[in-house]
This record gives C-alpha cells, structure tokens and sequence, in this order.
C-alpha cells in the first residue's frame, strides 16, 4: 500500500480533479458575468437594441437619398433628479422626410450658483425604430459645462434611415420619439471651462 | 436492487463504527452528511417559520382593504413612530425577505442540503460526499448568509428599516433608490448563500461522478440522484452570474462604478438580464430535487421501477440546458422588440414538453400498478396535481402578447405559488414522510400524516387559486392595499392562509408523536416497493455506512 498507487490517495486525487474542473466552470461564469457588461454595450450599439440610436459621420451620411416620405419626430428632454438644469427641446415636434438631413435644437439654462457640467444619455421610442436613427452631429456625444446663469442652444444634426420603410416591425410607426436626459458628471469643475458651449 | 444489496452489513455495523463525537464537535464540526443533512433540514424548518410567517403578516395586511397593520409591523422591527412612507416601506421589507427567506433558505437548503447530503451519498453507495469538510463550510456560510439577512431588516434601508427591493434586487431601486446599509446587508446575505450552493454544487458533482459503489453506473443512479446531479450543474453555472450581478450592484451603491446607471453610460435593463439568466435556472433549482423525490415515491407506492427511466433523467437534463435560454420571459414588459419575445415566447413553451414527460411518466408509472396510498403518496400525487395547475399557467404566462397584460399581477403571483410553495413544498412534504423514519429512526402518525396533507391542500388552494381571478382582474402585485372590488378573494385567500397554518401545526404534533411515541421503524418500513440502497440499511442509518462497498448487480433496477 505504502507504494506509488494508494488507492485512497488516487481516489483523492481524482475528486480533486473533478472537483476543479467544477470550480473552474463556476469561474468562468464568474468571468462571463462581467464580460457581459462590454458585450452588452456592443450588442445594444450594432442592433439598436433597447433604443441605441446609431451614430454616423457625414461622409456617411453623404450616401443617403430621400425617399420622399415623411415621419413626425418628437422631441422630450428631461434631467435627472440632482441636475439643476432647465432643459428643453426648442420644437415639440418636427414633420422629416424620411432620408433628408435635420436639425432639432434644445435648449438648457444652469440655474444653480455653480458652474456643472453634464452627459446626455438617449432613448428612442418606439424601440425598433431606435436603429433607424443616425446622428450626424449631437450635443450628447460630449460633455456640456455651463457657467452659473448660463443658457446655450444645443442642435442635433440626424436623419431617419429610409431603410426603415422596408421594415416590417416599423410598419405601424408614425411618430418616432426621440428622449434626451442631463446627468450631472461634475460640479464646479474650472478645466471645464474651456469647452465647447455650443454643443458638439 | 433489493435482490442484490439486502442487508448485507447494515446490521454488522451496528454494533461498532458508532463512536460518535460529543455533542459540541459533532453538530458544529460536523463532517458527517447525514448530520449535516439534518441541520440543513432543521435550519430550513426555522427559515421556513420565519418567512411563513412574513406571508402570515402580508396576508392578515391583505384580509381587507385599506391599510391595518403595517404600523404595528414597523414598530416591531424597531421603529420609532413611523411616519406613512416608512409605514409603507414594510410591506416592500415583507415581500423581499418572504421571497429570499423562501428561496435561498427554505427551499434551497431543504431539498438540496437536506435531502441531497442524507440520501445522494447513500443511493450511490458512497460512506460520505467527496469533501466532508467543505460540506460544512457549505452549511455555516448559509447560516451566516441567513444572520445577515436577518440583520437587513433591522438597519436603515432608506425610506425605512430594512431593504425594500424585492427579492430581484433590480437596479435603480437597489441602487440610488435605496440608501442605507439594509440592501448591502441583503446583497452580502445573497454572496454568502449562493458561496454555500456552490461549494456544495461542487461537493455532489464530485460525489455522484466520482464515488459511486461498483456497477452503479450513471444509468442505474436513482432518479433523485439524478435531480440533484442536474440541479448542481445548474447552480455552478447560474450563480456565478447572480454573484458578478450583485457585486456590481454593490459597487455601483458604495464605490461610485455605473454599472447599471444610465448617468455613466449604464443601463438598468442589462441588471435585469443577469439577474433572470441566474433566476430561471433557480427556479428548475428549486423543483428539479422534488422531481426527484417525487418519481421515488411514485416508484415505491406502486411497486414498478418508475415508466421511461432514461427518458425522466433525460427529461431533467433537458430541462435544465433549456432553463438557461429562456430568461427574458420575465421581461417582456421591458421593450424587447417583436421578435425577441418571438423567441422566447416559443423557448419557454418548449419546456413544457421535458416537463410533460416527467408528469405522463409518473402517471404511467402509476398506471396497473399495486398502489398503496400511504402518505407520502397521497403528498406525490398531491404534487402532481399542483405542480400540473402551475405548468398551465406558465405555459398561458410564457406567452409575451398575453404577458403584456398580466405582467406583475396576481396571475403571476399564483403561478410561481402553484409550482414553488404548493410543488416544490408538496414535494418537500413528500420526501419528508417519506424517509423521516428512516432519518429518525422513529415512525410518524399516518393518520396525522393524511390529515396534515388534506387540510394542507385546502388550504394553499383557498389562498393561491383565487389569485388567478384577482391577477384576470387586473390586481397588481407588491401592493398593500387594493380597490374594493378585490376585498372578497383576498379576504377568501387569508381564511386560506389560516388553514394552511393549522395543518402545519398538524406537522409538529406529528413530529413530536413520532420522538414521544412513534413506534421503533424498520429497516425497509415501505416494504417491497422500496428498493433504492438507503431502505438496506438501519433505520437510522450507522454513523458510517457502506465501509464496505456495495455492489450493484447487472438486473438491478432503479
């Protein structure tokens, strides 16, 4: 017994074995878990999932033709609970042809005694359109800082993908919301003063 | 197997192998799975009491419109005047520690912990699990994890004491919603539970591949073996998620990360979507062992190996894989786009056909069988019946035009009670009667054993079956307080609740009959039916069993 194979050290060994290929399988959903917090950004941003609007650059958009038809878009804007801005669209709803560049302008005043700067998250109702949605140009894709007092106009440069005509989950879709909502990223911060008040 | 295995050595290990540890060594120290068995069963009973009686306040809450009780209930869990919100908030404490209690520390460590650590090893013919002493660490991290959750509900939880979330934690809620250490201590209760499940998640896959007696091979293991094979694949896979979910969770509370903040670049929704990847295969965790147990008794009562063995293991397995690809049926109400809920709307339906099988297996099994209705049958068939309502109404649920409606009403409180407190609770009674003579080596009342499932049954169907009418009607769920027109059903469904509390007490006198007075259990007390390995041996079982191994033979059948 005292030699190379002891049958109760061989039987340990192997629940070891088993053993760590469970521990591992448990770690890898482990690390799964995590991943899943990448791949899910990158799945909403190529599906349009969950009201991703997509975001494209003017050579991009270059190619796209009018089609002639026309879709109502609405415009809401909103800020979250500890952001003291006032923060509104300049036109509740705008008539677009489905394929043609537009510009929709919102509007927001710093009315606390700090200078803040804030991030725009976005949303698209109803979801299926979300993908139709491109962004040339938007205020959202940076930060925005504004002094005490201080109110800036902010465009949003976008167009419907006429693709959206061919799709039949959008067939019913008449009105296309468009949502913005002004998160606080920081409070008072001097560096911020140097950027852009225009909008990006 | 009784032809092959009979009393070989129960007998010849009676009268020695029995030197027990004392008492201090031997319940805190324990590396036995037998006794470790039977503190997971002791604990659940406790955990149990308390979130029963969780449910036994939300319902005298419910017995009529308006609100009664809450501020009562705030000021025992130490508050000082309450004002209305904090009053509210209780009911928000009530419906999560119902819900965490019920699954994590009730269901969980009863069918897995207890019956898997007492009988998985005997059905295979090992002396123990592969790590005696990680089943300990398993059994102590879930009291600790219980500890915490009982300490949530008495720290601040923002709006009042104790954490108001629900037992799905969802962010924002658990997260800029609710300040305080209460839904810390919940997420450090959940961390500390789901540790144990996979240490002992672990310890039975290691026990079932690795110590089964000579010629008990993978398609001769008993089918609660089987269960509780499937049942650990799908906790090593699915808590993990839960663990990186609430972590995250805590991180984004106490560190400032934004993980499912949208002011950061996060987004709720994908919390929702870890949290049900991990929460549907929970669900087949709970029931998967009451399957198990189920098919045994079913087995047993009609003295017939059980009809389709393979396709019943089978039927699990593919259960549980599918249980893994059906999760955002639980968020059709959050925006998935047409053909999303296409998809899962037809996934989920397929699992009714693994779970059909199992249900015309276990009558088949029954049909020209010798049956004997003893208790734990009458529970089995009990089970069937219940856990078949709960089928149907999942089947209607898993539908995403029909759930647009009834999403987050009472038809969905009824359909997950039907299938968890009446099934998997059924089958925890089943399994209960079935081998609690084996395990205390004490017989019960079958006569109190008859009458605790009767008034049992009637009970939990005066409470959960009006549900479905009240949820039709539009009530909505985690509410203290509904519209007159609902006041009849939820008054009907408290009397219900009451009945059901009595026939537990019908349980504990039964307990104590058996220890006071029950008569001494034989070896095999359910006679020719019962023919798994645990039923060769005493009852109780040694301290140490099968040190000499046994062998199954070639006819042997489950």
């Amino acid at each position: 017994m005292a030699e190379a194979i002891n049958p109760v050290d061989r039987a340990r060994q192997s629940n070891r074995k088993v053993a760590m290929v469970a521990l591992s399988m448990a770690l890898g959903m482990l690390g799964l878990g995590y991943a899943s917090v990448p791949l899910y950004r990158i799945f909403c941003q190529v599906t349009g999932y969950g009201g991703t609007t997509k975001r494209v650059d003017a050579a991009q958009a270059a190619g796209i033709v009018d089609s002639g038809r026309t879709i109502s878009v609405r415009f809401d804007a909103n800020v979250a609970r500890d952001m003291p801005w006032d923060f509104k669209p300049l036109q509740r709803t705008d008539t677009v042809s489905i394929g043609a560049r537009d510009m929709a302008l919102f509007w927001a005043r710093n009315e606390s005694d700090q200078t803040v700067t804030g991030t725009a998250s976005f949303n698209v109702e109803p979801e299926q359109a979300a993908k139709y949605f491109n962004k040339i140009q938007c205020f959202c894709f940076t930060e925005q800082t504004l002094k005490p007092g201080e109110a800036v106009r902010m465009p949003v440069l976008y167009y419907i993908d006429p693709a959206i005509l061919d799709d039949p989950d959008n067939k019913d879709v008449e009105e296309i919301t468009l949502s913005y909502t002004f998160h606080v990223t920081s409070v008072g911060d001097a560096k911020a003063l140097d950027q852009s008040k225009t909008g990006g | 197997m009784a032809t092959t295995a009979e009393h070989f050595q129960g007998h010849a290990e009676e009268h020695h192998h029995e030197h027990k540890p004392a008492f201090f060594a031997r319940w805190f120290m324990s590396t036995n799975h037998k006794d470790i068995g039977t503190m997971y069963l002791i604990f659940a009973i406790i955990a149990g009491i308390i979130g029963g009686a969780f449910s036994g306040m939300m319902r005298i809450e419910l017995a009529q419109p308006g609100i009664q009780y809450l501020d009562i209930f705030a000021k025992w869990f130490g508050a000082v005047n309450p004002d209305f919100n904090s009053t509210l908030h209780v009911w928000n404490v009530l419906i999560t520690a119902h819900g965490l209690i019920m699954v994590f520390f009730m269901v969980m460590p009863a069918i897995i912990g207890g019956f898997g650590n007492w009988f998985v090893p005997i059905m295979i013919g090992a002396p123990d699990m592969a790590f005696p002493r990680m089943n300990n660490i398993s059994f102590w991290l879930t009291v600790a994890g219980f500890c915490s959750l009982m300490i949530s509900a008495f720290v601040p939880g923002g709006t009042g004491l104790g954490a108001g979330t629900g037992w799905t934690v969802y962010a924002p809620l658990s997260t800029t919603g609710s300040p305080g250490p209460a839904v810390d201590f919940g997420i450090f209760a959940l961390h500390l539970a789901g540790a144990g499940s996979i240490m002992g998640a672990i310890n039975f896959i290691t026990t079932i591949f690795n110590m089964r007696a000579p010629g008990m091979t993978m398609h001769k293991m008993p089918l609660f073996v089987w269960s509780v094979l499937v049942t650990a694949f799908l906790l090593l896979l699915s808590l993990p998620v839960l663990a990186a979910a609430i972590t995250m969770l805590l991180t984004d509370r106490n560190f400032g990360t934004t993980f499912f903040d949208p002011s950061g670049g996060g987004d709720p929704v994908l919390y929702q979507h870890l949290f049900w990847f991990f929460g549907h295969p929970e669900v087949y965790i709970m029931i998967l062992p009451g399957f198990g147990i189920i098919s045994q008794i079913i087995s047993t009562f009609s003295k017939k190996p059980v009809f389709g063995y393979l396709g019943m293991a089978y039927a699990m397995v593919a259960i549980g894989v599918v249980g893994f690809i059906v999760w955002a049926h639980h968020m059709y109400a959050t925006g998935l786009s047409v053909n999303t809920k296409m998809y899962f709307t037809a996934a989920t339906m397929v699992i009714a056909v693994p779970t059909g099988i199992k249900i015309f297996s276990w009558i088949a099994t029954m049909w020209g069988g010798s049956l004997e209705f003893k208790s734990p049958m009458v529970w089995a068939i009990g089970f069937i019946f219940l856990f078949t309502v709960g089928g149907v109404t999942g089947v209607v649920l898993a539908n995403g035009g029909v759930d647009d409606v009834l999403h987050d009403t009472y038809y969905v409180v009824a359909h997950f009670h039907y299938v968890l407190s009446l099934g998997a609770v059924t089958a925890l009674f089943a399994g209960f009667y079935y081998w609690f003579p084996k395990m205390s080596g004490k017989m019960h009342s079958e006569f109190l054993a008859h009458l605790h499932f009767w008034v049992f049954f009637v009970g939990v169907n005066m409470i959960f079956f009006p549900m479905h009418f009240l949820g039709l009607q539009g009530m909505p769920r985690r509410y203290p307080d509904y519209a007159e027109a609902y006041a009849y059903w939820n008054h009907f469904a408290t009397v219900g609740y009451m009945i059901m509390a009595a026939s537990l007490g019908i349980w504990f006198v039964n307990i104590i009959y058996a220890f006071a007075a029950g008569r001494k259990a034989e070896d095999n007390y359910w006679g020719e039916g019962a023919t798994t390995l645990e039923w060769t041996l005493t009852s109780p079982p040694p301290y140490h069993q099968f040190e000499t191994l046994p062998v199954i033979g070639e006819t042997a059948h489950h």
